[in-house]
């Protein structure tokens, strides 16, 4: 899979390096920002009231 | 395996066809082909980086990135409120006798001025806690609920409750861990220490008194005279409810502050907010 998406980039192999990681920082700022906040409404129960 | 099987002559049926062709696939294309194997390791080791990147949002980075999001909010709506302020002030003279910017040799204190309940989610107020940092205020918002109020905003004011100055008992209740974890540190608070309420109309000044767990069904806390069934409100409370233990739902940590002043706006912030006094 990964070895894949290597292949699959252009240029030499700074260029595909370079490309990687801004594919990893958007992929982490979807989930820090979306995903984690999403899930964890669902998965993390918490209560600070009484009721 | 297949190297040593296949010079041996292990197959006397047709060697010469067999094995060069299968070595010669395997050395032009040495794993080209993404098994199936292959590719459902490669997607368990990325769920497992994903999971501990969770962890490690939810315990650490979430809180770094939602509690300085809080303070610029609440700062933000400071700085807001000051602006509408001033411009009143500029737009009828008359009616501010203090020049806003030049502090006051003194705390000027007034009858607090009494706020209408706020709508769901609508911000009225911001904390400040100085023993928590210069740097920490939250804004403060109507209702309780987790979608819309403590999740997104942070501090939310129990409906129902009096407000900010008011007889009775203003009751607030946030995080404790994760979203910016408003009250995260709210078994740290000394006797004596201020509890600022910014409004439009000024602050707040309450003193912390004591803490208290209590079970989560323990309502009384928000009664006008805390835990106090049939008695008539006899004092201005405040009371700060949040989980504890940290990230347990067993019970919760209730934090109870009396009020002590009321600053309004024209007097220019009080010295409580310094922490000093």
């Amino acid at each position: 899979m990964y070895a894949a998406l290597w292949r699959i980039l252009p240029g030499p192999w700074w260029v595909r390096v370079l490309i990687l990681v801004i594919l990893a920082a958007a992929v982490l700022y979807g989930l820090f920002f979306y995903a984690f906040p999403w899930i964890s409404e669902i998965v993390n129960p918490q209560e600070v009231t009484v009721q | 395996m297949d190297d040593a099987a296949t010079p041996e002559g292990a197959g006397p049926d047709a060697p010469e066809s067999g094995a060069p062709k299968r070595r010669s696939a395997r050395a032009t294309k040495p794993r080209r082909r993404a098994s199936v194997i292959g590719v459902l390791g490669e997607l368990l080791l990325t769920a497992g980086v994903v999971m501990l990147l969770y962890v490690g949002w939810q315990l650490w980075i979430g809180d770094v990135i939602y509690g300085a999001e809080r303070s610029a909010q609440a700062q933000e709506q400071s700085e807001q409120w000051q602006q509408q302020y001033e411009e009143q002030a500029a737009a009828s003279p008359s009616a501010t006798p203090g020049t806003p910017g030049t502090p006051a040799p003194a705390d000027t204190t007034a009858d607090p001025v009494i706020l209408p309940e706020p709508a769901d989610a609508e911000i009225f107020g911001i904390m400040h806690i100085p023993r928590f940092g210069p740097d920490y205020q939250v804004n403060i918002a109507g209702g309780i609920t987790r979608p819309r109020t403590l999740d997104p905003i942070g501090i939310g004011h129990y409906p129902g409750t009096q407000m900010p100055g008011e007889m009775g008992n203003f009751a607030l209740a946030a995080h404790r861990t994760t979203w910016g974890k408003p009250f995260n540190r709210i078994a740290d608070l000394h006797v004596g220490d201020a509890i600022v309420i910014e409004t439009p109309d000024g602050w707040y000044t309450y003193r912390f008194r004591t803490l208290e767990y209590v079970k989560p069904s323990a309502v009384d806390v928000l009664l006008p005279v805390p835990q106090a069934t049939d008695v008539a409100a006899n004092g201005r409370y405040l009371t700060m409810t949040s989980c504890s233990p940290m990230y347990s739902l067993a019970e919760r940590i209730v934090a109870y502050s009396i009020f002590d002043s009321f600053t309004p706006r024209s007097a220019g912030a009080p010295s409580s907010l310094n922490g000093t006094a």
